[in-house]
């Protein structure tokens, strides 16, 4: 006889049932079920396959500790490979299956590896698979591996994210966490209190006991009531995972309900004053032969199952522990109606014991399971002696459907650890329990120790008041705990070659943990990695405390001195669409768009991202192909007029009495002989002497200067400058302005541009005396404020003209109207090719320095210093073979030989690359830039180039392909 | 003992009862020939192969806590050697090699598995960045491929193909030798093997300064006290500015947390390692079913080996980015290493500038795939006191010539 669901009590509701699936059958649950208890009110034993072994296994716990109820659930159209049966709240529409089985979980073929068991200990794969390959195997290893099956369907719902500061965080519903949210919330501070099950009360829910003159359960709910009433945050359904630095911690929610293409997982992000955690404690098994059979379960988790789900797991039951907590377990069962009998492995286990005696339940002092049977479930159980050395020990064979056991308690004090605590072996506990602590914390409850509901209140209690200050409350009473018998430590059954589970879903057990010790593999965290033992999908909930102890036992060293692994996040596993929330898209890396944006997109230009910006590639017409319309608009420039949109081009301004020598510090060129009004073009350099920028700078005033950085560049440039003020120069009077998005830059150019400058009707002096190349004016244009530059990269005369953003599609509209032709970066690519004008970051990268560009006159007349100077003048910087940069003409004028190609030698070595390379219409032939090793000593040879294999021919020329002169500038 | 399937068989019928440790716990002595601090993979294989290559019989490895628990058992295992520099392409090719032989070498599975590392361009700049590095390698005999986006969705079926994708798919290159290995197996397949040539490895020993004899080192002060060497060594990932800094010298290292995490385990999911510049992510299935991923360093110079939440959500997103079906997996763990990375992401190795004492640092972020060669560049250098050829451009004199190897700009990041 498994599991049957009670006539009455527990904490469902028996109106509302609920059918769901199971594999292939339909079974029925109740609202308030979780799909493990459920299951178990179903008689369903075998639930999942062990990783290694395949063995069957069932439920064994029923909380965030579950090893081994991993399942498939499906609801709609949310999934999950490897849900925890104990955590999922039964609900209409469930479909949930078994991960592991085949052809189904009761009779899985794989389960034949268990008979090999013995060749395949812990490790073993690194012992062979080494001929001919580990290739050779791994496919298959890794099919047998992993647990569920992802969906292949992208996943389309939003997550969102919420960010807070609150002066209390509670972690923690238990009667530790009430108490310390009811006192924090009496001191009038903001107070949040977060646990991880639907319901708060933690074990007030299923455990005996009263508070202040009430049931415990409902005092828990009145309590809950009352600090929803007094403005507490209340979070169930709440994991807190992770306790970062600066008592920051990450909280995930599970909503029962979202908005519609919403998903209910939500992050919290609290940045709290005080932590208190009352996180409790997990039953940590007893260790035992043959552990792993469904049937196998948590003593306390039956008691759970009972009380709070009405499941009476089994009606003959043998409960093995060494401590008394089991023995509420075992009267409860009785008072069911189950017949029970405790295997207690102290000698004179006391009071707990004699009550549950006088109850009907059957108490065998001094003993231990020693072994179980039951191909898919435990049948029966030997009780034997404690002290057992060998399978021959007298012992009592016992039907049973349920083999309950309890090794003792073990403190949640992963967050303490996690936020940097230290931990200290507390040998009376047996437990691991918070040492130094190191951040604004409180400790109560279950996770410091504490063992009795009386203690857990007045620790709560205290610890609300420490964090908040509250003075004028009372603290919850209980009655005083019973005198207890105390815990025996019992690690495991010293019957030699007994198969004895310590990690049940990764199948490692004691003698792996003795291999492990033979080895050498004796740290803790040697043994984890070696044998897998916690590393499972419940992180050793249920395995480190046992596991660390019979690797103490085995090397003959203490607890203390072996020591424990370190936790990490997060303490439960979290989803990562959760943890992502709001960062996906646009809110993950967002788009810039032009102030014309729309002025664009109605001339039906081709829009694609550069640096983060959309921008046009180019316009082309109907049935016009990319390539065609980038020859037509860059022929429209050189023959006529053209019309750029260059609002993305950085602007900072920088401002104040030391700007012109604080800038002069930073950039290559001397900017401080610049005069107001005047333009200058400037390389910014790294401190190995690299170029990280170039542009155009601008002095607007003696102290006032306008910087036009890359479009891509300009945060980078304007975090360099502020890293070299607040940590170089931080006496410098300099302040630093970026005012990209205010403006709205066109640039107007070709023969043209005159008499379409002409129209604006600016009251700016457009002379070339009042405005000659490389100048600047303030004034108006159409009525709005403007400002003017002469600047050009296509080479010809060309009018940058700039007004407030706000006026900028209009601005277009106007200038459009004149009849120029729209151009894009990429047919502006074209033009500045032509003339050999570079593209940072296209035709320099990390590794060139200004002479490789043929740009060393300003380090001549330049005498200050200035950020890479020291750099220029190293071996390395003064190298004859440095990459140059140059033109290639390639010997086929219709052959463009893609950027990335690159130049070689006759013994197939680079000499470096083609950095852009278009076909020029204005040419009339395909033109390449590149960087090739002593470049400017080639001029005029023939260099070969490589392709992926292509080779083709290219003579090295200057970088300049139309009016080496510069006459257009003027014209 | 070898280990084979036979002895598996052999064993298992003795009840598993005959095992050897897999290193020896010596006996530590006074006095060495030669130190390496630092119980990682790269100090114990060089320590392996200062017995090995050139029969050095008094050794010792010196570890703080447990051998491999640095950022040996920290990274997330992808071996490649798809670097942009000739400098780079033979060091890193030559630890390919070494890896693709270490197996049987060691007698010890490291499970290298060579599933291909794939990178991602998300632009037509990008792929014409790759043009660049592919035909950098090809040029320097690596064997990588160009692929075009239709080729990337035969590979990577689970990739973001969507028109409204935020990093749209445009192509990538992919090294079919590079892939992932079993980083703790590395770890102990050195220690192993070196322990069997009569190196000792002494845990739980913690360097506190350097003993000198007028400007040599001459040995180390430890938590288990003074011991002699003829030469020493630092191989300390994370902590090498603190060991130089004891040694009286500084390094151009700065010292960051990198976080990784891995999801729950799943069945095949991912066949190949998939990283992406753009998002700075990468990605590949473990054996065991999970998912290894990372991205970008933490913000801000540390020591500590953990990471910030904010950091670790963007991580998440930048592989979600990519791969919107494991929007709705979960995270199983996540941890982070300290890296020590130089101006131009490239390691320092050679003569520190005290006598006696030799760098293998500054790894960065990438020190896993490197381990067999850092291991063998820095026994070259401990037992000849010669640079040997693949290590001479990573001296650390390249900072005062300039002769840097910028990765980082090679493969067009951040300049």
């Amino acid at each position: 006889m498994t599991g049957t669901r009670l006539g009455s009590g527990g904490r469902i509701d028996r109106g509302q049932v609920i059918p769901f699936r199971w594999g292939d059958t339909v079974l029925q649950g109740f609202a308030g079920d979780t799909l493990a208890s459920a299951l178990l009110a179903n008689g369903v034993r075998v639930v999942g396959r062990s990783f290694k072994y395949h063995r069957p296994r069932g439920i064994f716990a029923a909380g965030v500790e579950e090893p081994n109820a991993i399942v498939d659930v499906r609801i709609g159209d949310r999934h999950d490979a490897n849900a925890r049966a104990s955590l999922v709240t039964l609900q209409h529409g469930i479909v949930a299956r078994p991960i592991a089985g085949w052809p189904s979980v009761t009779r899985d073929a794989f389960a034949a590896l268990d008979l090999l068991q013995r060749f395949l200990p812990a490790g073993f794969y690194y012992k062979t698979f080494m001929r001919p390959s580990w290739s050779r195997y791994e496919a298959n290893i890794r099919r047998m591996a992993g647990l569920g099956r992802a969906s292949h369907q992208p996943d389309m719902r939003q997550f969102e994210t919420r960010n807070i500061q609150i002066d209390v965080l509670v972690v923690g519903a238990g009667p530790a966490g009430l108490a310390a949210a009811r006192a924090a919330a009496a001191s009038g501070r903001s107070v949040m209190l977060v646990d991880e099950n639907p319901d708060f009360g933690g074990s007030l829910l299923w455990q005996d006991g009263t508070i202040d003159d009430r049931p415990a359960a409902d005092w828990a709910a009145a309590t809950t009531a009352e600090l929803a009433a007094q403005g507490v945050t209340l979070l169930p359904a709440t994991t807190a995972f992770g306790y970062y630095d600066h008592n920051t911690l990450g909280l995930m929610e599970r909503r029962a309900t979202a908005a519609p293409g919403w998903a209910l997982d939500r992050l919290w992000c609290v940045t709290a004053g005080k932590v208190v955690l009352a996180t409790g404690s997990l039953e940590r098994p007893l260790v035992f032969p043959h552990n792993d059979r469904p049937g196998v379960m948590s003593a306390a988790a039956v008691l759970r199952y009972l009380r709070q789900y009405a499941v009476l797991v089994g009606r003959s039951v043998v409960i093995t522990t060494n401590n008394d907590s089991a023995y509420a377990t075992a009267a409860a069962l009785r008072l069911a109606g189950a017949e029970v009998a405790v295997a207690d492995v102290r000698t004179a286990p006391g009071q707990a014991a004699k009550d549950a005696t006088a109850l009907g339940v059957s108490v065998i002092p001094g003993s231990v399971v020693t072994d179980t049977g039951g191909r898919l479930g435990v049948r029966w159980a030997d009780i034997g002696p404690a002290d057992a050395t060998s399978k021959k020990a007298a012992t009592r064979r016992v039907s049973c459907s349920i083999v309950a056991c309890s090794g003792g308690w073990t403190p949640v004090v992963h967050l303490f650890s996690q936020s940097g605590g230290k931990l200290r072996w507390d040998a009376a506990a047996s437990a691991f329990l918070p040492g130094i602590g190191r951040q604004d914390h409180q400790l109560s409850g279950g996770m410091n120790g504490v063992t009795s509901l009386a203690e857990c209140l007045a620790s709560g209690h205290r610890a609300g008041i420490a964090a908040s200050g509250a003075t004028m409350l009372a603290a919850p009473r209980a009655e005083p705990a019973a005198v207890e018998t105390p815990l025996q430590p019992f690690w495991f059954v010293r019957i030699p070659g007994a198969r004895q589970w310590l990690d049940l879903q990764n199948d490692v057990t004691v003698k792996d943990v003795g291999l492990a010790a033979r080895e050498n593999f004796q740290s803790v965290e040697h043994l984890k990695r070696y044998t897998t033992l916690g590393m499972a999908t419940d992180q050793g909930k249920t395995s480190n405390v046992n596991g660390i102890a019979v690797m103490a036992e085995l090397t003959g060293r203490g607890i203390a001195e072996t020591g424990t692994t370190t936790f990490r996040p997060p303490y439960a596993p979290v989803s990562l669409g959760g943890l992502a929330g709001s960062r996906h898209g646009l809110l993950y890396s967002p788009r810039r768009e032009l102030p014309a944006h729309g002025e664009h997109l109605a001339l039906g230009a081709d829009m694609r991202e550069y640096g983060g910006w959309m921008r046009p590639a180019c316009y082309p017409r109907l049935d016009e192909t990319t390539a065609a319309a980038i020859r037509r608009e860059a022929s429209a420039v050189r023959a006529d007029a053209g019309l750029f949109d260059g609002s993305s081009l950085g602007k900072i301004e920088v401002c104040g009495p030391d700007a012109a020598a604080f800038l002069n510090l930073m950039y290559y060129n001397n900017v401080e002989n610049l005069k107001p009004g005047r333009l200058r073009y400037v390389l910014l350099l790294r401190e190995a002497g690299t170029v990280y920028d170039d542009g155009v700078i601008a002095r607007l005033a003696a102290d006032r200067y306008l910087l036009s950085p890359s479009s891509s560049h300009t945060a980078g440039v304007l975090a360099m400058l502020e890293q070299w003020r607040q940590t170089e120069y931080p006496a410098m009077h300099v302040a630093f302005h970026d005012v990209t998005a205010a403006w709205a830059t066109f640039v107007v150019c070709g023969p043209r541009v005159r008499d379409i400058m002409a129209s604006l009707a600016a009251e700016i002096d457009l002379s070339d005396a009042a405005l000659p190349h490389m100048a600047l004016a303030d004034g108006h244009v159409l009525g709005v404020p403007a400002r003017i530059a002469r600047v050009s990269f296509t080479g010809e005369r060309s009018y940058e003209v700039s007004v407030p953003a706000g006026y900028g599609p209009a601005l277009w509209r106007h200038l459009l109207a004149q009849g120029p032709t729209p151009y894009g970066i990429e047919s502006l690519s074209v033009l500045r090719a032509e003339k050999g004008y570079i593209l940072i970051g296209t035709d320099t990268d990390g590794l060139t320095m200004p002479a490789d560009l043929d740009m060393s006159g300003p380090l001549r007349a330049k005498k200050v210093d200035f950020v890479g100077r020291r750099s220029l003048t190293t071996p390395d910087g003064v190298r004859a073979d440095r990459r140059q940069f140059v033109g290639l003409l390639p010997q086929d004028p219709n052959f463009v030989p893609p950027v990335g190609t690159h130049a070689v030698d006759a013994s197939r070595k680079s000499l470096g690359w083609i950095t852009t390379s278009a076909y020029s219409p204005t040419v009339g032939r395909s033109i390449a830039l590149a960087m090739i090793s002593g470049g400017r000593a080639r001029i005029g040879d023939v260099v070969e180039l490589f392709d992926r294999g292509r080779v083709s021919q290219a003579k090295v020329c200057a970088p300049v392909f139309h009016d080496p002169a510069g006459e257009k500038l003027h014209g | 003992m070898r280990y084979s399937g036979w002895q598996l068989l052999k064993q298992g019928l003795r009840g598993n009862a005959g095992w050897q440790p897999a290193w020896r716990t010596p006996v530590l002595q006074r006095s060495y020939d030669a130190i390496v601090v630092g119980g990682g993979g790269h100090g114990l294989a060089a320590a392996y192969y200062l017995a090995r290559v050139h029969g050095l019989k008094r050794v010792a490895v010196l570890e703080r806590g447990w051998i491999g628990g640095g950022n040996t058992g920290r990274n997330t295992t992808i071996v490649r050697s798809n670097y942009f520099f000739a400098e780079s392409a033979a060091m890193y090719d030559f630890a390919l090699r070494l890896y693709e032989g270490l197996s049987r070498e060691l007698n010890y599975n490291i499970m290298l598995s060579q599933r291909g590392v794939l990178n991602l361009a998300h632009t037509e700049h990008d792929m014409e960045l790759m043009t660049r590095s592919v035909n950098a390698m090809l040029l320097n005999g690596i064997d990588v491929e160009l692929l075009d986006a239709k080729q990337v969705r035969d590979e990577v079926p689970l990739l973001n193909f969507s028109p409204s994708a935020r990093f749209p798919i445009h192509g990538g290159f992919v090294q079919r030798r590079g892939g992932v290995a079993r980083h703790d197996a590395v770890a102990w397949a050195y220690a192993r093997g070196a322990s069997d040539l009569g190196v000792d490895i002494i845990q739980n020993c913690d360097v506190t300064g350097w003993l000198r004899e007028g400007s040599r080192i001459v040995g180390v002060e430890t938590s288990l006290g003074r011991i002699s060497a003829g030469v020493c060594a630092m191989s300390v990932a994370g902590h090498s500015g603190v060991m130089a800094e004891m040694a009286g010298f500084r390094l151009p290292i700065t010292s960051y947390a990198l976080q990784a995490m891995v999801s729950e385990p799943l069945k095949p999911i991912l066949d190949t390692v998939v990283m992406s510049t753009a998002t700075g992510m990468y990605v590949s299935q473990s054996d065991k079913g999970e998912l290894v991923f990372g991205a970008g360093l933490d913000l801000y110079p540390s020591y500590a080996q953990r990471g910030n939440l904010p950091t670790g959500q963007a991580i998440v997103a930048a592989m979600l980015e990519l791969f919107p079906a494991f929007r709705r997996l979960k995270m199983l763990r996540q941890w982070a290493g300290i890296v020590d990375v130089c101006w131009d992401y490239s390691p320092v190795i050679g003569p520190a500038p005290v006598e006696g004492l030799y760098l293998n640092c500054g790894w960065g972020t990438g020190g896993f795939k490197a381990t067999p060669v850092g291991g063998w560049l820095l026994a070259h250098l401990m037992a000849t006191g010669q640079h040997h050829a693949l290590s001479a451009p990573f001296d650390l004199g390249r900072f005062t010539s300039g002769m840097l190897v910028d990765e980082a700009a090679g493969a067009g990041i951040a300049h």
